[in-house]
């Protein structure tokens, strides 16, 4: 393994996951993961750091007081979309 | 994302007119995106309610001066991203620096953590005890970091977005990103990492 080119590559593989990278570099890398377990392991745990927060990022709900407090301290209750509207 | 595409048929002229039923509007398309982005700033309730209902204070103090060059979503983005980190930096005042080194290598340290912890199945990756250390994870990010990993990878703008409520550019943008992933992954492994080796009976 080639340590040098492991942190060469380093700053690439965040737009390597998003798959947002020209296609030279791509094969670069993907020539460079082929030959480096270590690497590999880096692209596959980095992928799923960033599945976890995406899929956890779409379960915060706001809370119904917190919205109930917000729309009071900006004077609109009034003009919601409730059905007595 | 639902609530831009809500927000965008907002009228800009009714809003800045001081239509209280269209600035209701606004706040009904668009407070849980806000909310969102404020909790995982600085993960806590109290503290995400306050920097929601000021992000909306403000905008409606300035929506005079709003001139629509960006959207609506984008500019309460900006408020409110300015607000959780004015937020982060009155607590902790000197530790805080917005512009940190940008240069490449500077402060990107090698990958240090290399277990795979990818096999861990998804009710261990999602229990909620994982997931309070995702969210506690996020906080140790530096501000300038965590503010362009939440509204990537968090709230799902692209990277001109992001740029855009930042004032940065999509160099700047996507470099903050990597390092702000590559030390959640460092976090993630470390946390998954003994979870992999107490399956293993280690």
């Amino acid at each position: 393994m080639d340590k040098h080119e492991c942190c060469h590559l380093l700053g690439s593989l965040s737009e390597f996951v998003d798959g947002s990278l020209g296609e030279d570099i791509c094969a670069e890398i993907e020539r460079h993961l082929a030959d480096c377990q270590n690497c590999q392991i880096v692209v596959d745990t980095l992928e799923k750091t960033v599945y976890l927060y995406h899929t956890t990022s779409q379960e915060t709900t706001t809370p119904e007081e917190v919205r109930q407090r917000l729309f009071h301290c900006l004077e609109i209750d009034d003009f919601t979309g409730s059905p007595h509207d | 994302m639902s609530s831009d595409k809500k927000s965008e048929s907002i009228s800009l002229e009714a809003l800045r007119s001081g239509d209280r039923v269209e600035f209701a509007r606004l706040v009904e398309t668009t407070y849980e995106m806000i909310y969102r982005l404020s909790i995982r700033m600085v993960n806590n309730p109290q503290d995400a309610e306050d920097i929601l209902q000021e992000t909306y204070l403000k905008a409606y103090r300035h929506l005079k001066g709003f001139d629509g060059r960006s959207s609506v979503s984008t500019w309460l983005y900006r408020i409110a991203t300015n607000e959780a980190l004015m937020f982060l930096r009155r607590q902790k005042p000197g530790e805080m620096s917005i512009d940190e080194p940008l240069e490449e290598g500077e402060s990107d340290q090698p990958p240090i953590q290399i277990v795979d912890w990818c096999c861990l199945p998804e009710e261990t990756l999602l229990s909620s005890e994982s997931r309070a250390y995702l969210d506690e994870a996020i906080t140790r990010l530096s501000p300038s970091l965590r503010v362009v990993f939440v509204l990537r990878d968090i709230q799902g703008l692209s990277t001109q977005e992001t740029g855009e409520v930042l004032d940065l550019s999509e160099t700047a943008v996507k470099t903050r990103l990597s390092r702000a992933r590559l030390r959640l992954r460092e976090e993630l492994s470390g946390y998954f990492g003994k979870r992999v080796l107490e399956g293993k009976g280690m």
